[in-house]
């Protein structure tokens, strides 16, 4: 459904919706993952991303999404000086990732003190996003709402047991997915949520002995 | 929202409404919020538009590559021109500064994008200041000119990747001429035959950016895609009916954006872009940014 403010919107460091904008918020998203500012990014670049980032300041805007910039700071100028003065090491790579990718598409590679991880999104135009894989794990993430991805062992009452924990922390669940590949094999659970899941929630579904992998991811775009 | 601009006029005329006020009944019925907030959050646009026109007109700022720059200050002081202080001109240079502000990395509302985020401000902020429309008013302009952007996004497209420049700087245009033509008290139908008059003369627009980059003729399509709303509003308010209807109208442009070759849609594979002058600029320039940068 369209909305009215996406049209009149958003506000934003100019000069591309999909080559600024949404650039920058997927720095964010990586951000999120790694829970502050790296000390470490490595910016893989894909199609028109790798072509002409440059001269859309797709290279500022994700340094500064992972500084904590978001759309409409005008730092995102100057967010390479600043990556430096903060300590962000950052390092740009031009990649073919896949023939079929989306052509603006980015692998970012983060570390914060001794954590890593790696996530692969695109920039689908007007400041739109979609993140297609973290830490090797295929997701679909918007950035719309707040995000947590889960995978788990297949399970009776996991679902109960991981709603139960959002609960018990004040976290109203917008939408929930589960798939599998099979009968027994690892679920995949993405949950979008209202209200943002704090650290202590995260680490009690981490501490779940069954849950093998689980990332928080926060909401970037939308009013 | 609305999914054709001929139920919006339908259901504004039934009601005795404007099409603003059938817009955000409608937006706030979609995403659960009252209809303050969403006019609040119009106000602010509208605020960081008037900011982007002022830092465009100053003329001190040029884009990454040194393409586009300090052309919305050239064109406020120049007295020579048959449009010489007329609001027309003011339109045009306040087209220019917030594209202008786009290109050097400044903040602007991206309305439907940022590659044509120029016209819909220039048209109301400078219709609004010659003919001294209320704050309201102009907020009213960006419900209606949003409400256009939403039914040209569901039936056709506001990507310039997807449909050429007609749904980027054309989209816009018919937004801000039928926002316009509503704020200067045109009824619900003459705001659809303004967009209709308007996008009638972008079809077709390709969308040729030298290097790909946001800059040129990006800036300077802004500025011609606001002489073309003034004239859709002119005579929409006059009166003039175009015999094809609007949503007729944005169908065939996203039939056209379709059927347009790949080298017409943002890539610099073609029109401008691949110009002997327009390969070798964007060769250049692209590899003074890459100098500067490092």
């Amino acid at each position: 459904m369209v909305s009215l403010l996406d049209i009149i919107g958003p506000v934003m460091v100019g000069p591309s919706s999909s080559h600024t904008a949404g650039a920058c918020r997927l720095g964010l998203l990586a951000r999120g993952l790694i829970g502050g500012t790296p000390q470490r990014g490595l910016l893989q670049l894909h199609g028109s991303f790798a072509r002409t980032g440059e001269g859309h300041g797709t290279d500022k805007a994700l340094v500064g999404g992972l500084l904590g910039f978001r759309p409409d700071d005008e730092r995102l100028r100057d967010a390479l000086q600043i990556a430096e003065r903060e300590g962000l090491d950052y390092k740009f790579e031009k990649v073919t990732i896949a023939d079929a990718a989306h052509p603006n598409t980015v692998r970012i590679n983060v570390e914060l003190d001794g954590r890593k991880a790696t996530m692969l999104g695109s920039s689908l135009g007007a400041g739109r996003i979609l993140v297609q894989e973290i830490d090797g794990y295929p997701v679909e993430v918007t950035g719309n709402l707040h995000t947590i991805v889960l995978v788990a062992e297949d399970r009776k009452g996991s679902i109960a047991k991981i709603t139960g924990i959002l609960a018990e922390h004040d976290i109203n669940i917008a939408t929930l997915r589960l798939s599998r590949k099979e009968r027994g094999g690892d679920a995949f659970m993405m949950i979008e949520c209202d209200e943002e899941p704090d650290k202590k929630a995260g680490e009690e579904l981490r501490g779940l002995d069954w849950v093998r992998w689980t990332r928080r991811l926060p909401k970037v775009s939308g009013g | 929202m609305y999914k054709a601009l001929a139920d919006a006029i339908k259901d504004a005329e039934r009601e005795g409404k404007s099409l603003a006020q059938v817009a955000l009944a409608a937006e706030s019925r979609d995403q659960g919020r009252p209809v303050e907030d969403i006019r609040a959050a119009l106000q602010r646009a509208l605020d960081v538009m008037r900011s982007a026109i002022e830092k465009g007109l100053v003329g001190d700022l040029y884009s990454a590559s040194g393409l586009v720059g300090g052309d919305a200050a050239k064109l406020r002081s120049s007295a020579i021109g048959p449009l010489a202080q007329t609001p027309f001109r003011d339109i045009l240079t306040r087209a220019l500064a917030v594209q202008e502000v786009n290109a050097a990395m400044g903040v602007i509302v991206a309305a439907p994008t940022a590659g044509g985020a120029g016209v819909l401000p220039a048209i109301l902020t400078g219709l609004a200041k010659a003919k001294s429309v209320t704050d309201e008013k102009v907020v009213d302009g960006l419900a209606t000119a949003g409400l256009i952007g939403a039914v040209v996004a569901e039936r056709a497209s506001l990507s310039g990747a997807e449909g050429g420049c007609q749904a980027e700087t054309g989209a816009a245009a018919g937004m801000a001429a039928g926002a316009a033509t509503e704020m200067l008290g045109g009824t619900p139908s003459q705001v659809g035959h303004a967009v209709a008059l308007t996008m009638q003369g972008t079809l077709g627009l390709v969308c040729d950016p030298l290097g790909g980059l946001v800059e040129l003729p990006c800036v300077f399509r802004n500025a011609t895609g606001s002489a073309i709303a003034l004239a859709g509003i002119e005579m929409a308010l006059a009166g003039i009916t175009f015999a094809i209807p609007v949503d007729e109208v944005i169908d065939v442009m996203g039939e056209i954006g379709r059927e347009m070759d790949v080298r017409y849609r943002e890539t610099a594979g073609g029109g401008l872009a691949a110009t002997p002058t327009g390969r070798r600029l964007a060769k250049e320039r692209l590899y003074q940014i890459k100098r500067s940068d490092a």
